[in-house]
């Protein structure tokens, strides 16, 4: 099986998942004696190439034209399209990033074939490889195959796979250049400064304690609450997206991919279901415990130690055992 | 400036799901919007206030999808159209993706919004295929879109769009897209109205058609299958704590104190 591998760079900065990907790779391709190739994409990119040809890899292609020097969904779509008809793998690996999500779909359509998207494993079942992504906002798995003739196109969730597995190699793969065709007519959309919002007063990355409420918390008002437990505790306040989309919180505090990822000591998730977007951004904490009425809630799946119950009627009390444990 | 918003019907948020095959048992739960469905509803509401035009809603699944179309009618989308198919969830993205496309080809349409997932497939693909099979330019992930208006004779058309994009970490980037275009939009980018009274009355006298994958002329063949569904297994032992409030709060924060030692 010839795997590809279309990892993600930056303005010269890698994004770490497509590491986690390539890991992916050696073991799809070690359970399915395999080649994994690798692509990388921009402009400018050589030195990236050079670091990858490192890895345990059959080989790296350099894909690059001054029209893919800042990422289009046209201008990736068109490039790799040409890479992939004249590799001809059997199967093709993206990180499953905010950029793959915006044009890998395309690219595989335009190839007539399916993507499976977001995938957080996969297995070799007799010849049959099973890949794995959630379904109903992480309260099922799902096991799914391709069917039909490849090349097939999957991506890999950030954090399915460790990167510091990724297996070295003695000598250099070999660096190929690979022209690609595009022309400023295929873009159509026009990429321009990119920016953050207001820069963050709380820098929740280096907090040791967090306490974190989800939509369970119901209305503004109630925050209170987790804002006294949290202060018995000595701990910052975050949340989960809908708290910080509705305004009850400052976008700053949320955690997740697009919002902050913490490792802290603890982390308190109170009425937060624990879909994925929220998870790849906390489950480096070194303590996790989840309070959520439903016992089914995916948050439990990470979480140390678990509280099934109202976090209306567990906020009091450990804000009072807090107060009392301090003495 | 006509827009048509892709709206998907899932489970409501506190359902409880039992599997049954590779779907789960529909009878016996609730269904709602899909959540940023109903944000890009809101955002092509507001866009027609703006620049005027007619909102049409597309739904794709088995009957009571209906009642979620009636919402967005209620809420001032001006029609409705349902794809009827009851094994709507056993397509892959791309199949899907297929047959919403036929049936927004029939319309002279100048964007198309999608959510940018879906709470049940969650495939999160649907957009970006869209526009694919469209042959439209896209952008995903929109937290904010700032029509440009097109001649000052206000006789055309809008023609550009500057779009807000979230990228991961709390990084946006803003660029630019010509109209026809298809976005998907992101949970949070505005607030999103509740029906009023007024609104679900009129609701009743607007179309909703119905229509057939069959008669949009798509083939079901798929490029993927689910297996099975399952609950996930889980990767670490949690330990559950039980008791009244006041005794798991005492044992949490003993367990925290000396098991964890993290407080
Ligand atoms: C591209 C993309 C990026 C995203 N980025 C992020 C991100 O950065 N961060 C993020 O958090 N999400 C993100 N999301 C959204 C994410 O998918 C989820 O929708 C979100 O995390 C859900 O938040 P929640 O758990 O608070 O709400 P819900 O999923 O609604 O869960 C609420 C939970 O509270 C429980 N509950 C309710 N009432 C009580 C009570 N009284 N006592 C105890 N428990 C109760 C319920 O059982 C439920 O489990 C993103 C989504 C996408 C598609
Ligand atoms: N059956 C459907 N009917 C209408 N719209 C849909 C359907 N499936 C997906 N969509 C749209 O596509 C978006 C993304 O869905 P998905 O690709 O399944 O995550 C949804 O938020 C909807 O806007």
């Amino acid at each position: 099986m010839k795997i590809l591998v279309i990892t993600e760079q930056r303005q010269g900065k890698w994004n770490n998942t497509s590491f986690e990907t390539l890991v992916a790779a050696q073991q799809i391709a070690a359970a399915a004696s395999g080649t994994v190739s690798t692509v990388v994409i921009g402009k400018g990119v050589a030195a990236l190439a050079d670091e990858v040809a490192s890895k345990n890899v059959a080989d790296v292609s350099i894909v690059e034209h001054d029209l893919l020097d800042s990422y289009t969904p046209d201008g990736y779509c068109t490039a790799l399209k040409q890479v992939v008809e004249s590799a001809k793998p059997d199967l093709v690996l993206f990180p499953h990033t905010y950029q793959v999500r915006d044009f890998a779909p395309k690219l595989a359509a335009s190839l007539g074939k399916g993507m499976i998207g977001d995938c957080v494993g996969f297995r070799n079942e007799g010849g049959k490889l099973v890949f794995v992504r959630q379904m109903f906002q992480g309260k099922t798995a799902a096991d799914v195959t391709f069917l039909g003739a490849g090349p097939w196109f999957a991506s890999f969730q950030s954090g399915a796979f460790r990167a510091d597995q990724l297996a070295a190699h003695s000598s250099k793969a070999p660096v190929n250049a690979v022209a690609v065709t595009l022309d400023a007519a295929d873009i159509r959309t026009k990429p321009l400064e990119v920016f953050k919002e207001a820069k963050s007063a709380v820098d929740l990355t280096q907090a040791p304690l967090i306490v974190s409420i989800g939509r369970g918390i119901k209305a503004p008002e109630n925050i209170a609450q987790a804002e006294a437990l949290a202060k018995a505790m000595g701990a910052e306040i975050a949340a989960s997206r809908p708290i910080c989309d509705e305004g009850w919180l400052p976008m700053e505090r949320q955690i997740g991919s697009s919002g902050q990822t913490v490792a802290p000591k603890l982390y308190l998730a109170l009425g937060i279901s624990g879909a994925i977007q929220h998870v790849v951004g906390m489950k480096g904490a070194r303590t996790i415990v989840a309070v959520n009425k439903d016992q089914n809630a995916p948050i439990f799946e990470i979480a140390d130690y678990g509280i099934v119950a109202d976090i209306f009627e567990v906020m009091p009390a450990l804000t009072e055992e807090l107060q009392k444990a301090k003495g | 400036m006509n827009i048509l918003v892709c709206i998907k019907q899932v489970p409501a948020k506190d359902a409880p799901l039992a599997i049954a095959g590779n779907w789960i048992k529909e009878s016996d739960i609730g269904f709602e919007m899909n959540e940023p469905d109903s944000y890009a509803l809101e955002e092509a509401l507001r866009l027609k206030e703006k620049h005027g035009g007619e909102v049409i809603v597309l739904s794709l699944g088995p009957e009571r999808v209906k009642q979620t179309i009636k919402e967005a009618l209620a809420k001032g989308a001006d029609r409705g159209i349902h794809i009827a198919d009851d094994n709507f969830a056993e397509l892959d993205p791309l199949g899907a993706a297929k047959v919403l496309a036929a049936a927004i080809g029939k319309e002279k349409i100048d964007l198309v919004l999608t959510g940018l997932q879906s709470d049940d497939h969650g495939f999160g693909q649907t957009g970006v295929l869209l526009a694919a099979l469209l042959n439209l330019p896209h952008a995903t992930i929109i937290m904010q879109i700032d029509v440009q208006e097109g001649s000052s004779s206000g006789t055309t058309a809008p023609r550009l769009m500057k779009l807000k994009r979230e990228l991961e970490a709390g990084w946006f980037q803003w660029i630019e897209c010509p109209l026809p275009a298809v976005l998907s939009i992101q949970s949070g980018i505005n607030k999103v109205r509740y029906a009023t009274l007024k609104g679900i009355m009129a609701a009743k006298k607007k179309e909703i058609a119905t229509v057939t994958r069959e008669a949009l002329g798509v083939s079901a063949e798929s490029t993927q299958k689910i297996e099975k569904i399952y609950v996930p297994t889980k990767t670490k032992k949690t330990e559950f704590l039980t008791g009244p409030p006041k005794e798991v709060a005492a044992k949490l924060v003993e367990k925290l104190k000396f098991e964890a030692r993290v407080i």
